[in-house]
């Protein structure tokens, strides 16, 4: 069975409370779907054969485990010990693989015909169609115009797939109103249809879910760098978006408490600006997309639009479990800029010939401040989240633009 | 008894279901909210929903999607749908639902939109994303002011939650008719009645049938069999093929009236 760790189990995991936030503020279409989803994953946790299967296909299909790296010159730039936990090579390119792999697998289990998602930069709706070609189901992903045009290789990459994408033009046409549009759909043909939630975000038992599955990350990584740094790190450092790759990493350390836990949000054009996607730096409480947690608003309980260059992270939500963590303290939470995340990128390019996402750069942007609070013996560890080929174009663009 | 329910008692002392409007509050404008509840009133609505406008409307079809959109770009907020209200309280008695989304409840508070909605004339609160193991927190204060809370049923509600919602019900249960958005087209509006008659028999709580419903016709396949039908999109969509407010009130008056024709029972 998967380790979950202690802490993070809600103190009640019937209602999916983390503290005053998680929840399910769902229209009563869908909450017996969301029982009958809850029921069906403690089940298929209690299945060996069905944890069996999921760990051929991380290890054989996937390709799990992925390494963990020192990253040495980086290091020396960066003025303390690096490490990363490689999602980037998890096949389709990011750790998003992980969560939908297993979530497909439970909803061949459950009996569902019929898949849908939303998708923001376009990684986890490539790693929906992915596991749906490879379960032979048909898969529909929801994507914010906007995304579709500054993130085409997915767009493309779901198509061969076989699944079906549809450009979301309602709202900022991002990943907020794609979701919106796959709760639409999800309330309409609830009864044949499973919805692949891409984070920690969305109403319970999602958020659990998509962090079990992602656990795997931090569990491995724990074991590595035990193994190859001979001690466990002074910090753990990833990017949050909806919060699942920082969730998935987090797990393996949060009851070490030696272990600082960072995340980094989008800063955008800067905090001050108002044009950033930081609900946890910036935001307030508020309930989107079924569950309370941190949000970006308007005093009168409107949601605001976020802003990032990163498709991935430009969501005005975040997972309930990080409000947690933010309020009790257990992590914390930082931001950086567009600028400083194209910085970032551009370093690890040149200095470990690794190209990563334009949402993982916001990690390595904030190695400096990590750094600087740490001092030169610090070992940190960076979830690597995914890789960035699928953020040329943006990226050219934007250095063109530079000049 | 508040007055949701005395407007649903009246009605079926006239061996008749009572007809619900829906309306976007802000859509077009405020002051033309006020005037267009008056007409629905005065055409023969029995209960008005005045939604409350939300950025991520996640139940809502299209139509109402884009209502949304412009009272939210008009400025609309929950304080200013409650000002309305109080205006509207000083023309006519017609019951008002505020019918919405949590986030805007949430940032006004809970305790205080339960004293401020009752001071200003309102009869209850609907709230879309709001299950009953979600709603204490408005729906305690709310009953303690003598507020209704309107707890919705789906086709997918199993009878534990049907129950639940019986036993949260103060006025009537909003059975939604199909799953789906609003504004999309019923499957099978006539089977979805006679279930949600067969309910309301067992329950012994009024019912109103919503989602689907566009025409007198549909109307008056839901009538014979429960207490109350909504009409919203359709009403919705008259708002917006509307060239001016005048002319958005007129088309409303006419519509509710055809509507009110299909509410007889024989
Ligand atoms: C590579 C990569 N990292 C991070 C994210 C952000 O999501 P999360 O915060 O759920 O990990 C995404 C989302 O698209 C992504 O593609």
């Amino acid at each position: 069975m998967r380790y979950v760790p202690r802490l993070m189990q809600p103190p009640e995991p019937a209602s999916g409370r983390y503290g005053p936030y998680g929840g399910r503020y769902v229209a009563e279409t869908l909450m017996p779907a969301l029982d009958e989803l809850t029921q069906a994953y403690q089940e298929s946790q209690r299945d060996p054969a069905f944890q069996a299967e999921l760990d051929v296909l991380l290890h054989q299909y996937a390709g799990r485990e992925t390494p963990t790296y020192f990253a040495s010159r980086l290091s020396e730039e960066i003025g303390c010990r690096i490490w990363l936990k490689r999602e980037d090579l998890c096949h389709t390119g990011a750790h998003k693989v992980n969560n939908t792999l297993g979530q497909i697998l439970l909803a061949k289990r459950m009996g569902k015909t019929r898949i849908i998602a939303e998708t923001g930069a376009g990684q986890h709706g490539v790693a929906t169609a992915t596991a749906c070609a490879l379960m032979g189901l048909p898969c529909e992903v929801y994507m914010g115009a906007e995304d579709v045009r500054r993130q085409a290789p997915n767009v493309r990459r779901m198509e061969l797939l076989g699944a079906q994408v549809h450009s979301v033009t309602s709202g900022s046409s991002t990943l907020k109103d794609a979701m919106n549009e796959a709760l639409r759909d999800w309330v309409t043909n609830v009864r044949t249809t499973h919805y692949c939630v891409g984070s920690v975000a969305g109403p319970h038992p999602y958020p659990v879910i998509v962090r079990d599955f992602q656990a795997v990350i931090g569990q491995e990584a724990r074991a590595q760098m035990l193994e190859q740094a001979g001690k466990l790190p002074d910090a753990v450092v990833a990017c949050v978006g909806g919060g699942s790759n920082a969730m998935g990493i987090f797990a393996g350390f949060i009851d070490d408490e030696s272990v600082r836990l960072i995340g980094v949000e989008a800063a955008g054009e800067g905090i001050e600006t108002g044009h950033h996607a930081a609900p946890l730096c910036a935001g307030g409480v508020g309930v989107l997309h079924g569950a309370k947690s941190y949000v970006l608003q308007t005093a009168d309980g409107q949601i605001v639009e976020a802003h990032s260059i990163s498709a991935g992270l430009d969501y005005p939500g975040v997972g309930p479990e990080h409000a947690w963590l933010k309020d009790t303290g257990r992590a914390t939470y930082g931001s950086v800029t567009d600028d400083a995340a194209l910085d970032a990128f551009q370093q690890l390019c040149r200095t470990e010939g690794i190209i990563p996402a334009l949402e993982t750069s916001h990690a390595f942007a904030y190695l400096p401040t990590v750094a600087k609070a740490l001092g030169p013996d610090a070992d940190i560890l960076v979830c690597l989240s995914g890789r960035g080929d699928k953020d040329l174009e943006t990226v050219l663009e934007k250095l063109e633009e530079r000049g | 008894m508040g007055r949701i329910a005395d407007a649903f008692e009246n009605a079926r002392k006239e061996n008749r279901a009572a007809l619900v409007i829906y309306l976007c509050a802000g859509d077009p404008n405020l002051s033309t909210t006020a005037d267009l509840v008056v007409a629905a009133a005065e055409a023969g609505a029995d209960v008005i929903e005045l939604g409350v406008p939300f950025s991520d409307p996640t139940a809502d079809g299209p139509a109402i999607q884009r209502a949304a959109e412009r009272a939210l770009r008009g400025g609309t907020t929950l304080c200013g749908v409650l000002e309305t209200v109080r205006a509207i309280r000083a023309r006519t008695d017609v019951p008002i639902l505020l019918f919405g989304y949590y986030n805007p409840i949430l940032a006004y508070g809970e305790h205080k939109l339960a004293d401020d909605a009752a001071d200003s004339g309102a009869d209850g609160f609907l709230v879309v994303n709001l299950p009953p193991e979600e709603s204490a927190g408005l729906r305690e204060p709310a009953v303690g002011k003598g507020l209704d809370f309107v707890p919705l049923v789906a086709p997918t509600s199993n009878s534990e939650r049907i129950a639940q919602a019986a036993a949260a019900a103060t006025s009537f249960i909003y059975y939604v008719s199909m799953t789906g958005v609003t504004g999309s087209k019923a499957v099978d509006l006539a089977s979805a009645s006679e279930r949600a008659g067969a309910l309301q028999r067992e329950l012994g709580c009024p019912i109103a049938i919503g989602f689907g419903v566009k025409t007198k016709d549909d109307v008056a396949t839901v009538a014979p069999h429960v207490d109350g039908v909504v009409v919203g999109s359709a009403v919705v969509r008259t708002i917006e093929d509307a060239a001016t407010p005048e002319e958005a009130v007129a088309s409303v008056r006419e519509l509710v009236a055809g509507l009110t024709q299909g509410l007889n029972r024989q």
